[in-house]
């Protein structure tokens, strides 16, 4: 071990440190750093807004909490966790990252994650972009409609929504019944082909979720039960994800 | 999104009755047991060139280098191993295209481009006439990474492939599509 190991400053606690080793197995590894600086010369967020993932665990161990939090920089790292795969000691920067998301004010943090989270909490559906369920079983079914009738081969395309018993609960990114809905068709017609047995759920059937991303727990976790159960009832054995 | 369910039924201790599983390991079963016959012959005298992006949250995050072969099986059935180019690194080591953990939605659009400079790069050193990109965020990144940088590839969605490959891609269905397919193997023309 190097001497530049960076060990916990007894003076100076760092309120990010303890907060994710407490809640990881082995405390995330966050204290056993080498400073090798594998993470950082791997790591396409380095160098933005004058930092790096390894300076960044540095503050943090040594209980700069003030610092990191004037920074942006914990909305410049995309949580890709690169950075865990590169590092010998498997340190969880990202888990870091997420927690000093979460340390700041909600309202304060980038307007169009908290939109795009605030957009999914408002109605069943958990779409980011606001859709109810109604918008989406309409157009869910006009644009099948419109194919049935356009290309005779698939005529008896199905695009069922809370179909009971079905394998495979289908999720689906917001974008598409929303801005591009002629885009759900090639996927559609891969599992008609194939004859698989699919639904849509009209609850939690949006696929992209900001509020994990905005690190407010509450509601990722609402998002999660949402799906899950709207899986559950529907008795699906599979829940699948395009993305 | 894969990872969100799955960080997400873990993290909260919700019992649950189902998996979660990433399509592209059923695209690639389904092809293996012939359900979905496909084929590269559309771009057998085309050789049109593949990259492919390794979604962070379906590779490195949840299934890992299994799912990243399921999915080149799939590219280069569809688009003929010889048309098919790494981008390197690849698999769980790929960048981040910079799309991912909000960063489309944050605002800091500067520091985003800069972000996703290396995967222009990437991009830009195979050569490839078209990047696929499974996931929306990066699809939407690498797409304005392609027009900041000025490499001029494409961004496709793998369904489009798959569906161009068995003929069935109709008119409407090719926003993503380049001028050098927008009328290859059209359906219904
Ligand atoms: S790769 Fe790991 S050990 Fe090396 S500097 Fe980064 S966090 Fe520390
Ligand atoms: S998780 Fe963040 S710090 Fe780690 S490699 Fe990715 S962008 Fe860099």
């Amino acid at each position: 071990m190097s001497e530049n190991v960076v060990k916990l400053s007894s003076k100076h606690k760092s309120k990010f440190m303890h907060k994710v080793m407490e809640l990881l197995p082995e405390g995330g590894n966050l204290n056993l750093c080498l400073t090798c600086g594998a993470c950082s010369s791997g790591c396409p967020a380095t160098g933005l807004d004058g930092m790096d993932p390894r300076k960044f665990l540095r503050m943090a161990a040594l209980g700069l909490d003030d610092e990191i939090l004037k920074s942006d920089w914990a909305w410049m790292c995309t949580m890709c966790q690169r950075c865990i795969y590169v590092c010998p000691m498997e340190i969880d920067i990202p888990q870091l990252v997420y927690h000093v998301r979460a340390s700041w004010p909600r309202e304060e943090r980038p307007k169009g994650i908290l939109g795009s989270c605030d957009m999914a909490l408002k109605n069943d559906s958990c779409s980011a972009m606001g859709a109810s369920p109604e918008d989406f079983t309409f157009v869910v079914e006009d644009v099948l409609e419109e194919y049935r009738e356009l290309q005779p081969e698939f005529k008896d395309m199905q695009a069922p929504i809370d179909k009971q018993g079905a394998f495979f609960l289908l999720n689906q990114n917001s974008r598409e019944p929303v801005t591009e809905p002629d885009e759900m068709v090639p996927l559609w017609k891969i599992l008609h082909i194939v004859a698989a047995d699919w639904t849509y759920g009209s609850k939690g059937w949006g696929g992209e979720n900001y509020c994990m991303f905005l690190a407010d727990n509450e509601a990722w976790e609402h998002i999660t039960r949402t799906a899950a159960k709207q899986a559950d009832d529907l008795g699906c054995k599979v829940f699948l994800n395009t993305e | 999104m894969t990872f969100s369910v799955l960080a997400g039924l873990k993290k909260f201790n919700i019992p649950h009755k189902f998996e979660v599983k990433n399509i592209y390991e059923y695209y690639a079963k389904w092809i293996r047991e012939g359900k979905l016959k496909v084929n590269s012959d559309w771009n057998k005298d085309l050789k049109i060139k593949f990259t492919v992006q390794d979604p962070c949250q379906i590779v490195r995050k949840s299934y890992g280098d299994p799912i990243a072969e399921d999915l080149r099986y799939v590219v280069k059935t569809v688009v003929g191993e010889e048309n098919f180019i790494e981008m390197t690194p690849n698999r769980s080591n790929n960048y981040c295209c910079g799309g991912g953990g909000g960063f489309l939605q944050s605002g800091y659009k500067k520091a985003r481009l800069e972000f996703g400079r290396l995967k222009d790069n990437q991009i830009q050193a195979t050569g490839a006439d078209y990047c696929v990109a499974g996931c929306h965020n990066c699809h939407a990144q690498i797409h304005e990474l392609s027009e900041h940088y000025g490499g001029g590839y494409q961004v496709v969605h793998l369904w489009t492939i798959i569906c161009l490959a068995l003929g069935i891609l109709g008119e409407n269905e090719r926003e993503y599509l380049g001028e050098d397919l927008k009328e290859v193997a059209v359906y219904g023309a």
